[in-house]
């Protein structure tokens, strides 16, 4: 398992965002959380990831408990996250987006920081692009400037969190294309509310309600589960 | 010419020009330009925090004076000659941006700015409790016979001079070699969008200290610079004014350009002069241009020139 966590739990003056949560993560995998709004998605992921304090619970990476670590020294550890509203270096140029994610963990070593920022921007088409500044792309591109940012750290696990939201229908397809290439590379841990997406790249689903895990399944399985429909994709969703 | 090379040519043509300046500018400007010099450098340090990293601190007159009070007592009280007692000064100042920078980045935004603030107003006082030695508001001069550097006269209007432009330039060229390089660009990162340069993995807390303290080192030498070069350490240095005029110096300059915060100094000084000679009410003149450097250049000078001209100003 790269992730696994026990018995995870947030709750915010009394109420309860996560319960208990027992989430296991294997090797390569790329799995969806869905769940309604407010199933508590976005707390759990920000409290694997660390921006978010749990308030009881445990939290294993790669075999080390990382429960007690900072959110930048999980990062370190071999974490990638995007961010649920697009969070990219406005007034910096694309490329220094990126090359600001490789830096990180390729040092001072130039010509290392450069080559991983060319491939990045390569592999996401947008090189023509370089020398704009971030906060002059549109939407869709930024939304994909992170995903970069997040690709140039190589990382072990690369955290989503709603990734399409706000694209249009063909950028939602490229996107699709890119988590199926990264697929071979990386652990993925996806977010998302287009039922579209989960079941075009999701290998394993999880479904949250609230805050608690409801069901876990293939996508075939997760379609047929009976709970899962009265509670999220009988609702209008699917 | 790639922009590193456009950035260079700039920097060293500044420093060429500063350096002829002396011979052809009558002595009241070079007079001037010497005090603009030193004070630029205030201005500098200030920038790597407020302009680089984009935190906005209302007490760097604490670590100019920490810089002042470092070489200001050692030479006065302890009778060190300007090296070892130029070298206290940066070890004085480095200790209170340490502890300072400790204390102060568990707060962000207006708190960060009161308690900078307040941590100021407490080192002003400080100054003053403990008056049998630095003599308080009145302040001490420093002796011309202790104000010699390798049998140069520091008095001297030449060598003044001079020794003004090497610490700027020292200044100004370690400035942009730290911009340039990772640990700048982190900072600008930090600058921008602090929860993402997290997120990448960078400690930000860390780095925000590191900033703190370089950005106290380098206003501690000009304030060292400062009493070396006038003979002179006094607490009015120490006071809320001395804090928000490096402010204002790099606003009116261009937060976040190298050459910004000599342009500020430069600017505001002659400002105030000229100003002065024409009215005794000339701190109105100074505010209303002030506020309309602000409404048509709200990036400062340096600033709305990158903006708008060159995207290649460092």
């Amino acid at each position: 398992m790269i992730l696994s966590t026990r018995g995870l739990t947030k709750t915010y003056a009394g109420v309860a965002a996560n319960t208990d949560v027992d989430f296991d993560l294997p090797q390569g995998q790329t799995r969806a959380i869905i769940g309604p709004n407010g199933a508590g998605k976005s707390t759990f992921v920000g409290m694997v990831c660390g921006r978010i304090p749990a308030t009881r619970g445990t939290v294993t990476f790669d075999g080390a408990d990382i429960t007690t670590m900072a959110a930048h020294e999980r990062i370190r550890a071999g974490m990638a996250y995007t961010f649920q509203i697009t969070s990219v270096f406005p007034g910096l140029p694309v490329r220094e987006n990126v090359a600001l994610a490789a830096r990180r963990w390729l040092g001072s070593n130039k010509r290392a920081v450069t080559s991983k920022t060319d491939e990045v921007l390569t592999r996401l088409a947008i090189t023509d692009r370089a020398d704009q500044l971030a906060g002059d792309l549109s939407y869709g591109h930024q939304r994909i400037l992170e995903i970069g940012m997040g690709l140039a750290q190589d990382p072990r696990l690369f955290i989503l969190d709603e990734p399409t939201q706000g694209l249009a229908e063909a950028e939602v397809e490229d996107f699709n294309q890119l988590i199926k290439s990264m697929d071979a590379e990386t652990t993925i841990l996806l977010i998302e509310h287009n039922m579209n997406v989960v079941m075009a790249v999701a290998e394993y689903i999880t479904v949250l309600d609230q805050g608690m895990v409801l069901a876990n399944g293939t996508p075939a399985e997760i379609r047929s589960n009976a709970a899962v429909q009265e509670a999220y994709l009988g609702t209008g969703h699917a | 010419m790639t922009d590193t090379a456009k950035s260079n040519a700039l920097h060293f043509g500044l420093l060429a020009a500063l350096a002829i300046g002396f011979f052809i500018l009558p002595t009241y400007h070079s007079g001037n330009l010497a005090r603009i010099m030193i004070l630029a450098i205030y201005a500098m340090g200030y920038n790597v925090l407020f302009g680089y990293t984009g935190l906005l601190s209302l007490g760097h007159a604490l670590f100019f004076s920490a810089g002042m009070y470092g070489l200001g007592l050692t030479m006065h009280l302890g009778g060190w000659s300007p090296a070892p007692a130029f070298l206290a000064a940066l070890l004085a100042s480095a200790i209170v941006a340490t502890v300072i920078g400790f204390l102060v980045l568990r707060t962000t935004g207006v708190a960060f700015m009161i308690v900078t603030l307040m941590f100021a107003q407490a080192g002003y006082l400080t100054i003053l409790y403990f008056g049998t030695y630095t003599r308080g508001d009145e302040g001490f001069a420093l002796k011309q016979a202790t104000r010699q550097l390798i049998g140069l006269d520091l008095t001297d209007p030449i060598v003044r001079y001079y020794t003004a432009l090497i610490l700027f330039a020292t200044a100004l060229l370690l400035l942009a070699y730290i911009i340039r390089s990772p640990f700048g660009r982190t900072l600008i990162a930090i600058r921008e969008n602090e929860e993402r340069a997290r997120m990448l993995g960078y400690n930000v807390t860390a780095i925000k200290l590191k900033a703190v303290i370089l950005s106290g080192i380098i206003s501690g030498a000009s304030g060292a610079a400062y009493a070396l070069l006038f003979g002179y350490a006094g607490a009015t240095f120490a006071t809320v004014q001395y804090s928000i005029l490096p402010l204002l110096w790099v606003l009116v300059g261009g937060a976040g350009t190298t050459t910004g915060a000599f342009i500020g100094v430069l600017f505001m000084t002659y400002l105030i002069d000229y100003a002065s000679g024409q009215t005794n009410a000339y701190l109105i003149v100074v505010g209303v241009v002030l506020v309309a450097v602000t409404l048509f250049l709200p990036h400062g000078i340096m600033g709305t020139l990158r903006n708008k001209y060159a995207g290649w100003l460092p």
